[in-house]
C-alpha cells in the first residue's frame, strides 16, 4: 500500500477538502449557512480559496464561468434547503449548456431526513433532471470515492453538473479514509472511439456535395477542436456556420466564416445555410433556436452529424451519417482521411463564389441603427478596443443578440453565454468565475440591464475578491427582448417591461466600491473602454441606447430560417 | 405506434427507479407497465418496461436511457422472440352459489388458480400476456369484478437458436 491509500483517520468534512485539493480545486464559490457548517471549518484551514457570494444562484454561474474557460469542474458550496434550491438555476443552466459543474449542498442530519427539518429540501429530487449525476453520502468515508467519480463524470464525455449533497452528520463524523487515485463507474462510458466505415462514409458525402457547409456547435470548443475543424474547412474550402453556443469555434474574421445561424443568426449564415445540399455539422444538438422547425431545417439537405453524445443523433434531425465520438478525434480521423485522399479544393468553385457574394452584400447593406449609440456601433468599438484573447459573457436579451451579431470572436473559445437555458443574470457572476480561471485576460460581460439586475450584487465578490471585470451594459432600461416581441407580435401592448430608469448604475457600481462610468457618445465610450482596461477594480460601463432598437435579422419562432426578417 | 419491451439492467441502489421514471417524464415518453425486481446478482436490478411510440420515439428513449449512468445494460426486446408475462389478481363477484363453479371453471381453462373462495368473492390468480388477462378480465366483468391488481410485465428474450 502506497502513501496515497493509507488509511487515516479525520472527519467527512475534512475529507472532502482533501478530496477535493486532490482533485485540483483551487477554489469554491459559496456561501455558507447551518447545514454546511463543518465543511466550512475545514475549507478555512484547507489551502482552497473561498470566493464569497451574495446569492447562491450567482455561485453555480461563477462555477459554471470558470468551469467553461478552463474546461475543469467549477466548484460552488451551498448550505441546505433554500441555500440547495437558489443554486438550482444555476445547476439547470451548466446541465443545459454541457458545462462542468461540482456543486456540493450541506443537508440536514441523516436521521432528519424525511422529517421536514429546518431548511431541509430534497434537493437530489428537485435538481435531478438537471444533473448529469448525484451522490449522497451517507458515511463519511463514502466521500472520496464520491468525490473522484463526481469530477470524472462531470468533465468526460459531455460534460455536465454533478450533485454532492452531504448531511451535516456525515460531515461531522470521523471516519478512517483512503483517496482513491482511480475510480470505476460501471455505468458510464463518456467516449466511443468515432466508428471509422461511418466517418468514411461521412468524407465521401462531404465531397459528393455541390454546395458544403460546416456547422460548428458548442462541442467544438468543449473538445478544443478548433485546430482540426479550421483545417478540413481551409483544405475543402468550405463555409462555415455556427450555433450561437458555437460562436468562438471558428474564428469569425476568417474569410470562411459565416457567423452564427438561427433565431437572430447572421442573414449570410442563415441564408446560405438553407442553400447548402450538405452539412458537416460538429457537436451541436441541433436546438430550435439555431435551426427553426426541424422539419424545415432538414428539406433537401444531407446532415453528417458528429456527437459525444449518442442520444443527441436522431433526436431533433434525421441524420445521413453519424459519427459518435469526442468530435476532435473525430474530426481528426475525417482530416486524415482527406489527406490520405489528396483532396484540394480550388476557390473558383461557383458554390464558394456565391457564398462570398451572399456573404459581402448582407456584410455591406444589412441596414443597422442609425444612432450614434446603436448596438453594432458600439459593440464593434469594444471589438476594436477589446485584446482578442479576452473572454467575453453574455447576459440574455437583446444585447446578447446584439453580440452575437455585432461583436466578432476571433480567438478560439473566447464567448460564453446561456445559449440552451438562456437564465438571465448569468453572465456576470460567470465573467468573474472566467476571471478566476483566467486572471491574465481581460474578461467583459456584454450586459444588458434587466439580466445585469438579478446577479448585480455580485459586485461586492468582483471588488472584494479582486477579480476586476468589465460589465458593458446596454442600457435600454426596459426588458429589451420581450419588449421587442411585444412590439412585434403582440401590437405594441407594452406590458411589464418598462423598468424606468432605475437605478442608476454608475451611483450602484460606486456603492460598491467599483468604477462606474457612463458613455453616452462614442468619444465617451472609447475612453471608458480604455478606463475600464487599465483598471484594477470591476468596472460598470452604462451605455444609454435608443429604447425601441429591434434585434434584426429575426426568425419568428416556429418558423424555417429561410422567413428570416430583416431590417426595413 | 409501436409496443416496445424494454429490459433494464441497473445497479441495485436506492433513488433509481426514481431516475427512471423522471426520465421518462422529463422527456415526455410514456411507461405502459413498469415492473422491478433484483436479478440472479444481487448487485442488479432489472427493471422492465412496457412503452408505446412511433420508432423514432423508442429509440430516443432507449438512448437516454443508455445514457443514464446508473444503468448497466438496456436492451429492447424482441417482442416475437421474448418470454413476457404478467401477474393479476381478480378479485370476483360470487353473486349466487352457481358463479363459484363458473369461476372455477373460467379459472382453469386459463391455467389461474383460485385464492380465498368465500360466498361473496372469489380472488384468482393468472400469470399471462396482456391478450389473455384482457380476455379473462372481459369474462369475469360478467360476473363483476370487484378489484383488480397486475404487476406489469416482465420478461426474458428467447436465446438464439442453436444450430
Amino acid at each position: 500500500m502506497n502513501d496515497n491509500n493509507k488509511m487515516e483517520n479525520m472527519i467527512g468534512a475534512t475529507a472532502l477538502m482533501k478530496s477535493l485539493e486532490k482533485e485540483g480545486v483551487k477554489e469554491v464559490f459559496g456561501l455558507p449557512g447551518g447545514a454546511n457548517l463543518p465543511m466550512y471549518d475545514e475549507l478555512g484551514k484547507s489551502n482552497i480559496r473561498h470566493i464569497l457570494v451574495r446569492h447562491e444562484q450567482s455561485a453555480a454561474h461563477m462555477a459554471d464561468g470558470f468551469g467553461r474557460v478552463s474546461r475543469k469542474p467549477g466548484v460552488c458550496f451551498a448550505t441546505s434547503g433554500p441555500g440547495a434550491t437558489n443554486l438550482l438555476t444555476g445547476i439547470a443552466t451548466a446541465q443545459a449548456d454541457s458545462a462542468p459543474m461540482v456543486a456540493v449542498t450541506g443537508q440536514v442530519p441523516v436521521a432528519m431526513i424525511g422529517k421536514d427539518a429546518f431548511q431541509e429540501s430534497d434537493i437530489i429530487g428537485m435538481a435531478n433532471p438537471a444533473l448529469k449525476y448525484s451522490y449522497q453520502p451517507r458515511t463519511p468515508e463514502e466521500i472520496p470515492t464520491m468525490v473522484k467519480q463526481g469530477f470524472y463524470i462531470a468533465e468526460t464525455g459531455r460534460p455536465g453538473p454533478v450533485l454532492l449533497d452531504i448531511p451535516k452528520d456525515v460531515q461531522q463524523n470521523e471516519g478512517k479514509f483512503t483517496f482513491p487515485d482511480e475510480v470505476r463507474v460501471p455505468g458510464y462510458h463518456p467516449w466511443a472511439d468515432p466508428d471509422i466505415t461511418n466517418t468514411a462514409r461521412a468524407v465521401e458525402l462531404l465531397l459528393s456535395a455541390q454546395k458544403p457547409i460546416i456547422l460548428a456547435g458548442g462541442g467544438v470548443i468543449i473538445s478544443s477542436a478548433f485546430a482540426e475543424l479550421q483545417s478540413i474547412a481551409e483544405l475543402l474550402m468550405i463555409p462555415v456556420v455556427t450555433t450561437f453556443k458555437g460562436k468562438g469555434a471558428f474564428p469569425e474574421n476568417h474569410p470562411l466564416s459565416l457567423g452564427p445561424i438561427g433565431m437572430h443568426g447572421h442573414a449570410e449564415a442563415n441564408k446560405l445555410m438553407t442553400e447548402a445540399d450538405c452539412v458537416l455539422a460538429v457537436g451541436t444538438r441541433f436546438s430550435d433556436r439555431s435551426v427553426g422547425t426541424f422539419a424545415e431545417f432538414e428539406k433537401n439537405l444531407k446532415i453528417i452529424h458528429m456527437d459525444v453524445d449518442p442520444a443527441e443523433i436522431g433526436k431533433n434531425q434525421t441524420t445521413s451519417v453519424a459519427v459518435v465520438g469526442d468530435v476532435r478525434a473525430s474530426l481528426r480521423i475525417f482530416g486524415k482521411m482527406l489527406m490520405d485522399k489528396a483532396v484540394r479544393t480550388s476557390d473558383d468553385n461557383p458554390w464558394l463564389k456565391h457564398v462570398k457574394e451572399v456573404k459581402q452584400y448582407w456584410r455591406e447593406n444589412l441596414k443597422i441603427h442609425p444612432g450614434e449609440m446603436g448596438a453594432a456601433k458600439i459593440l464593434r468599438k469594444l471589438r476594436e478596443l477589446l485584446p482578442n484573447e479576452s473572454i467575453v459573457t453574455t447576459e440574455v436579451g437583446q444585447h446578447q443578440m446584439w453580440a452575437s451579431l455585432f461583436f466578432d470572436a476571433i480567438h478560439p473559445g473566447t464567448f460564453f453565454s446561456s445559449t440552451g437555458l438562456g437564465t438571465m443574470g448569468w453572465g456576470f457572476p460567470a465573467a468573474i468565475g472566467a476571471k478566476t480561471a483566467r486572471p491574465d485576460v481581460p474578461v467583459v460581460d456584454i450586459a444588458g440591464d434587466g439580466s445585469f439586475n438579478m446577479t448585480e450584487n455580485s459586485l461586492a465578490t468582483a471588488v472584494l475578491e479582486d477579480l476586476p471585470v468589465i460589465v458593458f451594459l446596454i442600457n435600454n432600461y426596459s426588458l429589451g427582448m420581450v419588449a421587442q416581441w411585444q412590439r412585434t407580435f403582440y401590437d405594441r401592448r407594452m406590458v411589464g417591461v418598462d423598468l424606468k430608469k432605475c437605478p442608476d448604475y454608475v451611483k450602484l457600481a460606486e456603492s460598491y466600491g467599483a468604477q462606474g462610468l457612463r458613455a453616452q457618445s462614442m468619444d465617451e465610450l472609447d475612453s471608458a473602454i480604455k478606463t475600464a482596461l487599465k483598471s484594477d477594480v470591476a468596472t460598470v460601463i452604462d451605455i444609454p441606447i435608443d429604447p425601441e432598437e429591434d434585434v434584426l435579422p429575426f426568425v419568428a419562432p416556429g418558423t424555417g430560417l429561410k422567413d428570416m426578417i430583416l431590417p426595413s | 405506434m409501436v409496443w416496445a419491451i424494454l429490459s433494464i439492467k441497473v445497479e441495485n441502489k436506492p433513488g433509481i427507479l426514481f431516475k427512471v421514471t423522471h426520465l421518462f417524464r422529463s422527456r415526455n415518453f410514456n411507461i405502459d407497465s413498469i415492473s422491478v425486481g433484483v436479478t440472479e446478482d444481487k448487485k442488479y436490478s432489472r427493471m422492465t418496461i412496457t412503452t408505446i411510440g412511433d420508432e423514432k420515439q423508442i429509440t430516443q428513449i432507449v438512448k437516454q436511457l443508455d445514457k443514464m449512468i446508473d444503468t448497466i445494460e438496456v436492451r429492447r426486446l424482441d417482442v416475437n422472440n421474448s418470454v413476457y408475462r404478467e401477474l393479476v389478481m381478480f378479485k370476483i363477484k360470487v353473486n349466487k352459489p352457481e358463479d363459484s363453479m363458473e369461476i372455477n371453471k373460467l379459472a382453469s381453462a386459463y391455467s389461474a388458480k383460485i385464492h380465498d373462495a368465500k360466498k361473496e368473492s372469489i380472488i384468482v390468480e393468472m400469470t399471462a400476456t396482456p391478450h389473455q388477462i384482457s380476455a379473462f378480465e372481459e369474462l369475469a366483468k360478467k360476473f363483476g369484478l370487484k378489484e383488480m391488481a397486475r404487476t406489469g410485465i416482465t420478461a426474458l428474450e428467447r436465446e438464439e437458436h442453436e444450430h
